[in-house]
């Protein structure tokens, strides 16, 4: 089955296909492309899940269009969860959302933070400042938080900034580095590997242990990034 | 307060319990013991319940000086440890007295060996757990492995030591094998039979460079995928991705929480604890089971585990 936008108001229950991921996971698919009315029901199906636990479910990992969940084997399997799950799904359509949260993220855009700032513009027969107007003036959604703590994938990139990732990730990426990969573009909150292309970096951490959020992103936010200089990156970082 | 001096830490040392579920949203992996059952059995060694902290050592062991007297015990590999030069036996309980060293040694079987010690490693929690997550710096002793001259705090402990010891027949029951017992994965059909067949007849090689986020295979490349574009989505511990270049990687406890790789299999819950004693250049095969013999091997494993008959005191 597929789904475009041209199905904007199918129902959750209509679209849903469940299948095992392993023993102990499920994953719930919404469609098969990263639509936003796809993305709705994952939130939707991750709130009410978050305010109605269903016992022996241990994790959730929501994505662009799917969820996986974790449950204790020694007390479900998949045909349990699935009778479980299908009440839920009935119900999507009246979970409600919070109004999304605008974040603004300071970015000091440069050759020093960006490796790639100069690749990227030439791959796209732009020129550096191009590159950072366009990636600053778009506002993105919070996808989902994955790959680390913190990380979110955001999207959509302009079409004209769309850029495969590096063909050999980078075994260390500085934590704040901004990049972007295919249509998606986010912030790296650790030092880890990585093979997204880096524009630039921000001096505010994305994952803090002793913060009350956590993570400065959560998923459903609207970000866009502000560009800075380095003036303003010392000082904010040192702040 | 009981404390542990690192005198050497050993090739990866980290504070780890049974992990913490329930953060994906967060992008926070459950991470924990690689071998949960040799944590679980440790601790009840030495009278802890079966999710306190201990260490985990990663094929070199640490040598560590205990101040004051305390209980301990080494569970999982062997790795030849001695307390003041005397040999220590593995899976027993070991009364240390103050001033006394314990010093571990090179694996002589698996990848790890925990030691517990009767109160457990005392560190601040971090979302509900004292589990180390090493690529994020979180958790565990400030975030990291050990180094020479930490210095470590044991939690409250009665004292009382109470020899104790795992049954001959446990050890054998519980010893991990080198066959990963495996369900299809979310993208197995994407999998021509002629990949299924490399795949389930081919030996597979721990690469040097495997850690706890994950298990790099070396052998025959698994011909690529055909289904389509992959989307990322939520990814589960212990599934087997197949990146371009067909070499699998077994995703592991420290595991990312979304991948865009597709699966082609996942290791059963039964045999995870097993993952977590594979060490570089161990080779494993991977055999294809139904659910619910999946579940079969599950609630054999726990029943085993409950048993009245496995520590004898």
């Amino acid at each position: 089955m597929r789904y475009d936008f041209a199905s904007m108001l199918t129902p959750a229950a209509d679209c849903a296909r469940l299948q095992p991921a392993s023993d102990q996971s499920l994953l719930v698919y919404f469609g098969q492309q990263i639509t936003l009315e796809s993305h709705q029901h994952v939130m939707r199906l991750l709130r009410l899940l978050e305010l109605k636990p269903v016992e022996g479910i241990r994790n959730l990992h929501p994505a662009y269009c799917s969820l996986l969940i974790k449950f204790d084997a020694l007390k479900l399997g998949h045909d349990d969860l699935e009778a479980i799950l299908w009440p839920y799904l009935d119900r999507l359509e009246d979970v409600h959302l919070p109004e999304p949260r605008q974040v603004e993220i300071p970015v000091c855009y440069s050759r020093e933070y960006g490796a790639d700032l100069n690749e990227v513009a030439v791959m796209h027969g732009m020129t550096p400042a191009q590159v950072i107007e366009l990636h600053a003036a778009a506002a993105y959604e919070v996808y989902f938080l994955g790959f680390v703590p913190g990380f979110a994938y955001l999207g959509e990139l302009p079409a004209a900034l769309v850029t495969p990732r590096l063909a050999t990730p980078r075994r260390r990426v500085p934590a704040g580095s901004l990049g972007i990969a295919g249509s998606q573009t986010g912030v790296y909150p650790f030092a880890t590997p990585g093979g997204w292309r880096l524009l630039g970096r921000t001096p505010i951490p994305m994952f803090r242990p002793n913060r009350e959020a956590m993570s400065l992103l959560s998923i459903g936010d609207r970000v866009r990034f502000m560009p800075i200089t380095q003036e303003q990156f010392s000082a904010l970082e040192k702040a | 307060m009981t404390q542990i001096q690192v005198q050497a830490p050993g090739l990866l040392t980290t504070v780890q319990d049974l992990g913490r579920e329930g953060f994906g949203p967060l992008g926070v992996s459950a991470s924990g013991a690689a071998d949960p059952i040799a944590l679980r059995l440790g601790n009840r060694l030495v009278g802890n319940a079966d999710g306190t902290a201990g260490l985990e050592m990663t094929l070199l062991g640490g040598t560590f000086l205990f101040p004051q007297d305390a209980v301990v015990a080494l569970a999982g590999s062997d790795f030849r440890a001695t307390l003041d030069g005397a040999p220590v036996e593995l899976w027993t309980s070991v009364k240390v007295s103050a001033g006394q060293t314990l010093r571990l040694g090179h694996t002589h079987s698996g990848a790890r060996c925990y030691l517990c010690v009767h109160g457990g490693i005392a560190v601040e929690a971090f979302l509900g757990s004292a589990s180390t997550h090493i690529l994020s710096g979180l958790g565990g002793f400030e975030g990291r492995a050990l180094r020479k001259g930490d210095v470590l705090n044991i939690g409250s402990a009665t004292g009382l030591f109470q020899k104790r010891k795992l049954a001959q027949w446990a050890r054998e029951a519980l010893a991990p094998h080198k066959v990963l017992r495996v369900t299809p994965g979310a993208q197995a059909d994407w999998f021509p039979e002629s990949s299924q067949q490399v795949f389930y007849s081919g030996r597979y090689r721990v690469a040097e460079e495997s850690n706890r986020m994950g298990l790099r295979l070396e052998g025959t490349p698994i011909p690529l995928a055909s289904g389509g574009e992959m989307i990322t989505e939520g990814v589960s511990l212990g599934a087997i991705q197949v990146p371009d270049g067909g070499l699998p990687i077994i995703l592991f406890v420290e595991q990312q929480t979304t991948g865009g790789y597709p699966k082609i299999a996942n290791v059963v819950a039964a045999d995870l604890a097993g993952v977590g004693q594979l060490r570089p250049r161990d080779e494993i095969r991977f055999e294809l089971v139904g659910l619910d013999e999946a579940w079969r091997l599950l609630r054999e494993q726990e029943e085993l585990l409950a048993s009245k008959e496995l520590i004898l005191g």
